[in-house]
């Protein structure tokens, strides 16, 4: 398990960037739930925690493809494959993520630092 | 409507296909390429392709498995449009198409100046940028004609490999037709930050070399040695295959905010389209990748209607660049005179977001390096005045 960040510093609507590799962003979405999915979109190198936020999406900043946080799964072109999620646990105020064992799908030119 | 014919075949091409078939079409697709390949992705061209980090492969835009049940006729170029009965599409090997709707997504090609010295290259598909690269590889010094994006990535590129590059502008700002001079000015100052000569407001007089391209002379009488040079004056829509048919074509196939050119059946997308922008009140022949992607799936509501589906709203143009591993992005359309200001960041440290306004309105945006705060910008473009 992975600390986050406190609770208290990721507001609803907001979302933060952890530094694992490959990076991991956590969302807290206007409904109040946590998500956590690769920071790396799965088309090209562009951070989804500098996205577009929408209910249980998050909008690319760079080519908005779409990616549902609960699934992963995205919605339309030009990514293809679904971004790799993970869990998150909240213990004491504190947010934490469970990295997931699969491997993740990174975007052409984007590798991982022990891949 | 029975049948679809598509011609063009790369991203704007695709994207109808595939929005065709999203909204129902269940008839017979035919996709009309005048390349040879399946359609591929072309920013990478001047980015990470070139860089070499990315593969042919990787500019596939198919996804695995991806079937859009459509005979595709690639590595043939369209040469006439008739309406008879259906309408009927020509192609360069002799034979033809017939189809009840017609989509016109023939894109655009590069500028040239003329003449066939080696080592002078324009960038535009998967053959320019393999080229490129292998001249560059065996060069120490490029010029770049043209200071729009296009040459500011392979200028990039190049001095990542260790070229020696300059850049010409006959403008006397670089990335002005884009940017407006003013912020032109600040991202020409990341160039120089890197150790690229730029010279504005300098128009070539023309290339010299005896079969192969040996320097850049100027109006002015300066002379640039090269030993590769990178044309990127922009491109021009492929349309003269149009001539004679009855579809309206100024700067691009003239089309509503549907997509819907003068004849009925056919629709334009792409970079050969120039859809009437109501934030703008003009056509705008806009070749940004986005636009491409996003506006098929109007204008397949167009053609399938008969051009009775309301148009969804335009969004703004948006384009993205990668220099010197910066991310600058832009989106909205200015004109001379627009008030610019930086919002965020500052122009000293080339990290900045500024905001473009015409009356009150912001029609523009810009960011460099600041993609978080650029999503949030980017949704006010063409607001109402006052809107937040």
């Amino acid at each position: 398990m992975i600390p986050a960040c406190p609770l208290a510093a990721l507001p609803r609507g907001e979302a933060l960037r952890v530094e694992t590799d490959p990076p991991i962003a956590v969302f807290h979405t206007e409904d109040g739930e946590l998500y956590a999915v690769d920071d790396t979109c799965t088309h090209q190198d562009a951070s989804l925690a500098d996205g577009w936020l929408e209910g249980c999406e998050v909008e690319c900043p760079l080519h908005a493809s779409r990616f549902d946080l609960r699934t992963g799964r995205v919605d339309a072109p030009p990514a293809k494959l679904p971004v790799r999620t993970h869990q998150v646990v909240v213990q004491d105020e504190t947010v934490y993520i469970v990295p997931s064992d699969l491997p993740p799908n990174l975007p052409p030119g984007v590798r991982t630092g022990s891949a | 409507m029975k049948s679809v014919a598509i011609v063009g075949a790369s991203l704007a091409g695709l994207s109808t296909a595939r929005a065709l078939r999203a909204q129902g079409f269940g008839g017979r697709l035919t996709i009309v390429g005048a390349e040879p390949h399946r359609p591929y992705d072309r920013p990478p061209l001047s980015k990470e392709f070139l860089a070499g980090q990315m593969t042919t492969a990787d500019l596939a835009l198919e996804g695995d498995g991806e079937d859009l049940d459509a005979d595709w006729r690639l590595g043939v170029a369209a040469t006439r449009l008739e309406q008879g009965r259906s309408l009927r599409i020509a192609l360069a090997d002799g034979s033809a198409v017939e189809a009840d709707g017609v989509v016109i997504a023939t894109g655009a090609v590069a500028r040239t100046l003329g003449g066939d010295l080696g080592g002078v290259h324009t960038l535009r598909t998967i053959e320019d940028a393999a080229t490129l690269r292998a001249d560059l590889d065996a060069a120490r010094r490029l010029v770049v004609i043209g200071a729009g994006f296009i040459g500011a990535e392979v200028a990039c590129v190049a001095r990542t490999l260790g070229l020696d590059v300059t850049i010409v502008e006959a403008a006397p700002a670089p990335f002005a037709r884009a940017l407006g001079p003013e912020m032109g000015a600040a991202l020409a100052g990341l160039h120089e930050d890197h150790g690229v000569r730029l010279i504005c407001g300098a128009a070539v007089r023309g290339l010299t070399g005896e079969g192969r391209v040996d320097g850049v002379l100027l109006e002015d009488g300066r002379r640039l040695d090269a030993d590769v040079v990178l044309v990127g004056i922009g491109a021009r829509p492929v349309v003269e295959w149009l001539d004679g048919s009855g579809v309206r074509v100024g700067d691009g196939v003239v089309c509503d905010t549907g997509g819907a050119t003068s004849m009925p059946g056919v629709v334009a997308v792409g970079d050969c389209a120039a859809w009437f922008d109501p934030a703008l009140g003009a056509h705008l022949r806009v070749e940004h990748w986005t636009g491409a992607a996003r506006r098929p799936a109007t204008a397949a509501r167009t053609l399938l209607s008969g051009g009775a589906a309301v148009p969804d709203t335009l969004a703004p143009p948006y384009l993205w660049s990668d220099q010197y591993g910066m991310r600058v992005q832009f989106a909205g359309h200015t004109l001379p005179g627009d008030e610019v200001s930086v919002e965020e960041g500052d122009l000293a440290s080339r990290r900045f977001l500024a905001v473009y306004r015409r009356e009150g309105r912001t029609v523009a945006v810009l960011g460099v390096d600041q993609p978080r705060s650029f999503t949030r910008w980017r949704r006010r473009v063409n607001e109402p005045a006052g809107a937040r």
